[in-house]
This record gives structure tokens, C-alpha cells and sequence, in this order.
């Protein structure tokens, strides 16, 4: 490539009729509308990078059946140990909280994006535009945020907001932490007395044979 | 020390061999050899090693450690996830020493799985909020400034299954979600300005070529600061696993950042709120609220011997303490170690000064009488952070935060030498 700085002015102008490059090194090459296309996919909570499309969760229904209830259960409520994608309301502060999208996701987006890159497991990247809607639409369903008859498309998607977009606040530790924890601390005789409280042998779930010994 | 054979404390070690039991009596053979006043025949009589040839210089282009050292690999949990593509393994830190991991037994952490991306085949995107939206091959950024440094990456999940209690038995599976490696590459920084970042530009968003992607924001500020596009790990490329041929190093902070595969650096206003921290990577507090960006990793330490996978075989005597250290927020200035369940506590000594956002090793040397110990570690960093107790930060975040437990641990070494995994008042 020709757009070192060191070429003068001119010479640069005459090799290279593109934009003008930042960078001071003349590596790479500017990046085409198609390839950027291509990689950038992704779609933030105010619904920058969603394309323009439809789905039912009638379709949503049959998509998912099709590619995605193997793992994730006809109604989305996870199978074994794979993801559930639905239930779990107003579990966030029991003792073992069913995160999904209904009860804890805070951006419908994330749900577009993520399936629409990295879903199905295995087969990542298989879906249309409208077949990732549909299946979008079809979780709304399943979390009983929609009704049967609703269609998800670019131009209603922002209307939709999932039950836990109030539900996180930013990194917080800098007031609620930090100065607990960064006081000087005790070196001697800073407890009255120890006891053995909990033993991980007794639940005894540690892969056989991993001890030295 | 006087502790040695013939030595007046000696008579104390043997009765104690008599009362431990078995594992104390074989623990004294294997450490000790066999009895001092009948010669050694590994010394008296020749042996094959001293008489004929070893391997020759052709035998192994590119070696693995030898068969006796066959239990210091990845182990993983089978029962922590639903497959093994989607998963973690362990890192054998209750087995190594010094602080730079054996790229060979580092841990891994992927959400499909590792891929195989030929240095050819790679490119990496600048695009966004950038003057100009460019490709690079991996040969373009091998010809930019380079840096070394050594950092560590810990998985935010490290030590999670620990939250609720005491569960797995081994310094390898309770903090073993880490590695540390001297990284060549270029500064994130430098690629950044080729592209020439606008003034909106508040935030990228960094993804994987993978089938997850694995895309995470980052604030702009930290991306310019020490974000590193790294090539080489230990003197040589990336392992496949690892990221090769190209990964980000995001010093100090949570692991699921250090994205591997790197494809696409894309500047932009806002955080993209993606998968990977919105449904995962945010803490769920008590009150059923969740922290999101919980970026940095705290202080900690662990002991990694003795440790349950590592037991104490040598009986009574000289006793070598030691473990590892690390903040994300600046270097480890103090580790601090309590034999009795942290009534007390005197300062270890560092094998060398701490490095920022990098493991410390840390040595106690002590005389070990036999009894029973609880053994602890407390990291202090150079911001004055003190490694809190697992009640501690309970107090505050409940038990569901899943990620981020830097909890101080604890080893209940009994008189056998064995250690397990507890938790104390």
C-alpha cells in the first residue's frame, strides 16, 4: 500500500484517490461497503443495525420446532442442562433464579442478534432475516409477553420492552466495595475463635483422580 | 532449620510418623528416601541413565513435558455445563511454580468451541465511528510497533462454583480459571488511530471469528489505554485454543473480554448491550437486581500448596508455603497468609515485586509441627483493596453473583498432610 506519511503530499494525493487515511502507518487496506456488510451485524438496544423484515410467531412456532427444541424444549423451557429461554418471573431474588429472556434479559436486541449470529448451536448463521423475527417473536410468546397472533418486524420492534430493562445497574463497586475493603487490616488475634463450617468432601462432587497424590 | 536426619528434632518427626498412621509413614519414605544408615543403591549401584545414551536432538522437534509430570494437564467438570464445546477446563496451578503458565495447560473457555483459523485466512475489520473502515491481514499487523507484556486472564466465573459453599476439592478447579503470559503484539491503540477514530466514538465493540462471536463493548478510554492485539503468548504463537492467530488482551479485566479469533474492532456511541453482558457477565445481587460492566478483576490469592491436590507428603519440618496473587486494578504490594483460619497472619514474601494486572508468587517458609492448620491468603494491591472473606462479600452481593468471587480461601490441612476445601466462621 501506498499511504505512508513519509510520501509527499502530492505523491499521496496521485496513488491514492481514496479517503484520507488517519493513521500513520499505511497498513491495510479500506474496508468495502459489502465486507462490512458482511461482519457487521450486530444490533444495539436502540435498534441500530436491525434490518428491515418480518416474522410471526405462528412461523416463529415451526422455525423453532425445526432448529432450535432439541436443546431449548418445545416452549422454550430448556432441556437438561441446555438454556431455558422462557419462565422463571419474579425468581431474580430466591434463592436459585431462573434467568431467561422473560424474566431477566433487559433487550429484546441482544435476543435478535445473538440468535441471529451465533444460533443454532452448531449450525450458527443459518437463519433469514425473517426467520430469525419469526423465532424472536416466537420467545416473546413463550415468555407470554405476546399474544398468539403477534408479528415481530423492524418497524414495531423498539415498542417491545422485556420485564427486566430496569433490572441492572452499572458497576458499582467503587462505592459499595472499595472502601469497605481497603482499610488496613487485622493481623493478630482477629477472631475469638474458627470453625469448620462447610466441607467440600461431604458434597464430594470433584472429578476422581484429579489429586496429585 | 535443624530438622534433619540425626538431628534432636528428628526423634520428635518419627513419633509423630508413628502416631499419623500410613499416609505419614509412606508420605517419610518417598520424601527422604530410604533408611540414612544402609547405603543407597541409587547411589552405590550404576545406573542405566549414567552408562548409556539418552535421546538424541532429532527425537523431539518440539517437545512435551516427560511422562512423570503426566497429572499436570487441563482437567474439566463435567457436571458444570451442558457440553464440552460450550464449556471451561482448569488450569494445574496446585502443580506449577513462578508465574507464567505453560501455554500447553492453560485453561480454556469457549462458547463453540476452538477453531482453526490459518494465519491466511485472517483479517481483522476496523470499522464504526473510524475515518476510514479497514482490513487487516496478519501479516499487515506483524508489521506494526510491537510490545511485550505479561498479564494475567482470569475467567469472570472463576471460583463461581464456590458462591453457595465449599464444593470442588482442588486449587485447580476452585481457582484454576486463570493463566498468565507475556504477550507480543500491537497496542489496540495504534490500530485504532490507522483508522482514525471520531469524535462520537465512545465505545467499541470487539468480536471473535467464531460462531459465537463472543462480542463484548469496551469504553473507548480503556481501549486506547492498554488494550493489546496480541499474536505471541510465551515467545510463540497463539495456541489454536487460545486465539490463533490473533487475540485481544484486555488487562486486569474479566476474562470473556480477552477476545479470541479477534475479526472486527467497531467504534461506536453506545455499548451494544450484547449477549455476553446482558444475559451473561452481570451479577445478580440479593435483591434480585444485577450489576452489568463489572469489568475489573478484583485482588486475590490462593494457596496452591499445600492444597488438596497437593498434600503435604514429607511429614513434619520445613515446609514450603506458596501461591499466587493477582489484582486487576495495579500490582500485589503484600500477600499476607494465617495458618489458624485468619486469627492470625504474618506476611509472606514475594519471589519478586508485584506487576501490574499480572500473577505474583508468593513464599512462607515455615517450621510445620504436624498439628492441624487452616491455611489463607490475603492479597493487598497497590491501590490499598484488601482480598475480603467470602462473608464478606456475601454481605453485600448475596450468593447468585455467580462471577467475580475473590473471596479469600481456605485449606484445612490435617495432620496427614491431606488438605480439603472448607469454609470457616
Amino acid at each position: 500500500m501506498s499511504k505512508s506519511r513519509n510520501l509527499p503530499a502530492a505523491a499521496l494525493l496521485l496513488a491514492f484517490a481514496g479517503p484520507v487515511q488517519a493513521g500513520d502507518f499505511g497498513l491495510g487496506r479500506p474496508a468495502l461497503p459489502e465486507e462490512i456488510a458482511a461482519w457487521d451485524l450486530d444490533v444495539a438496544p436502540d435498534g441500530q443495525g436491525l434490518p428491515e423484515g418480518s416474522g410471526s410467531v405462528e412461523d416463529g412456532e415451526e422455525i423453532f420446532s425445526a432448529n432450535c427444541a432439541i436443546c431449548h424444549g418445545e416452549f422454550a423451557e430448556g432441556v437438561d442442562n441446555y438454556p431455558k429461554l422462557a419462565g422463571g418471573e419474579g425468581t431474580l431474588d430466591r434463592d436459585d433464579p431462573v434467568k431467561t429472556v422473560g424474566s431477566y434479559w433487559p433487550y429484546l436486541s441482544t435476543v435478535w442478534d445473538y440468535v441471529h449470529r451465533s444460533m443454532p448451536f452448531g449450525a450458527a448463521q443459518v437463519l433469514t432475516v425473517d426467520e430469525v423475527y419469526a423465532v424472536t417473536a416466537y420467545i416473546l410468546y413463550s415468555n407470554y409477553l405476546v399474544d398468539d397472533d403477534f408479528v415481530l418486524s423492524n418497524e414495531n420492534f423498539l415498542e417491545v420492552a422485556l420485564p427486566n430493562a430496569e433490572g441492572f445497574i452499572v458497576d458499582d463497586r467503587e462505592t459499595t466495595e472499595l472502601p469497605r475493603f481497603s482499610q488496613p487490616p487485622c493481623m493478630t488475634d482477629c477472631k475469638p475463635e474458627v470453625e469448620i463450617t462447610m466441607r467440600a468432601a461431604v458434597l464430594d462432587v470433584t472429578p476422581e483422580g484429579a489429586a496429585a497424590n | 532449620m535443624t530438622d534433619r536426619p540425626g538431628a534432636p528434632t528428628r526423634r520428635g518427626f518419627l513419633k509423630a510418623g508413628l502416631a499419623g498412621g500410613g499416609a505419614l509413614v509412606a508420605g517419610k519414605a518417598a520424601a527422604e528416601g530410604p533408611d540414612p544408615v544402609i547405603p543407597d543403591p541409587l547411589i552405590t549401584e550404576t545406573q542405566p541413565w549414567a552408562q548409556m545414551w539418552g535421546d538424541g536432538v532429532d527425537v523431539t522437534p518440539y517437545g512435551l513435558p516427560i511422562d512423570y509430570e503426566s497429572d499436570v494437564i487441563r482437567r474439566n467438570v463435567d457436571w458444570l455445563t451442558a457440553d464440552t464445546i460450550s464449556s471451561v477446563n482448569f488450569t494445574p496451578i496446585h502443580a506449577l511454580d513462578g508465574t507464567i503458565t505453560p501455554q500447553g495447560c492453560a485453561f480454556e473457555r469457549h462458547h463453540s468451541g476452538a477453531i482453526d483459523l490459518p494465519k491466511e485466512d485472517y483479517r481483522l475489520m476496523i470499522n464504526g465511528l473510524v475515518e476510514t473502515p479497514l482490513i487487516f491481514t496478519y501479516a499487515d499487523l506483524e508489521r506494526f510497533p510491537r510490545v511485550n507484556h505479561t498479564y494475567f486472564l482470569e475467567c469472570a466465573a472463576n471460583s463461581g462454583m464456590e458462591w453457595a459453599g465449599a464444593q470442588l476439592n482442588g486449587a485447580q478447579f476452585t481457582h484454576g480459571m486463570i493463566h498468565n503470559m507475556e504477550y507480543s503484539g500491537v497496542p489496540l491503540r495504534t490500530l485504532l488511530q490507522e483508522a482514525g477514530v471520531r469524535p462520537e466514538g465512545k465505545w467499541v465493540y470487539v468480536e471473535g471469528a467464531d460462531a459465537s462471536s463472543n462480542g463484548r463493548s469496551i469504553p473507548l478510554e480503556k481501549a486506547l489505554d492498554d488494550c493489546l492485539v496480541a499474536f505471541k503468548a510465551n515467545g510463540e504463537a497463539l495456541r489454536k485454543e487460545h486465539g490463533y492467530p490473533v487475540r485481544l488482551c484486555v488487562p486486569g479485566w474479566e476474562g470473556n473480554m480477552w477476545i479470541k479469533w479477534l475479526r472486527r474492532v467497531e467504534v461506536t456511541t453506545e455499548a451494544v448491550e450484547s449477549r455476553e453482558e446482558t444475559s451473561k457477565y452481570t451479577d445478580t445481587l440479593a435483591d434480585g437486581t444485577s450489576r452489568k460492566w463489572t469489568w475489573a478483576m478484583d485482588a486475590k490469592s490462593v494457596i496452591t500448596a499445600p492444597s488438596p491436590q497437593a498434600p503435604i507428603t514429607h511429614g513434619p519440618g520445613p515446609l514450603v508455603i506458596t501461591g499466587l496473587a493477582w489484582s486487576g486494578r495495579g500490582a500485589i504490594e503484600r500477600v499476607d497468609v494465617s495458618l489458624d483460619g485468619g486469627a492470625n497472619w504474618q506476611t509472606a514474601r514475594l519471589a519478586r515485586p508485584g506487576q501490574r494486572m499480572a500473577l505474583t508468587r508468593f513464599y512462607l517458609d515455615i517450621d510445620w509441627d504436624g498439628s492441624e492448620m487452616l491455611l489463607q491468603s490475603r492479597a493487598m494491591d497497590e491501590t490499598g483493596y484488601v482480598q475480603p472473606t467470602k462473608t464478606a462479600l456475601r454481605e453485600i452481593r448475596g450468593l447468585n453473583s455467580v462471577y467475580h468471587n475473590n473471596g479469600i480461601q481456605t485449606w484445612w490441612v490435617k495432620t496427614s498432610g491431606e488438605a480439603e476445601n472448607v469454609e470457616v466462621s
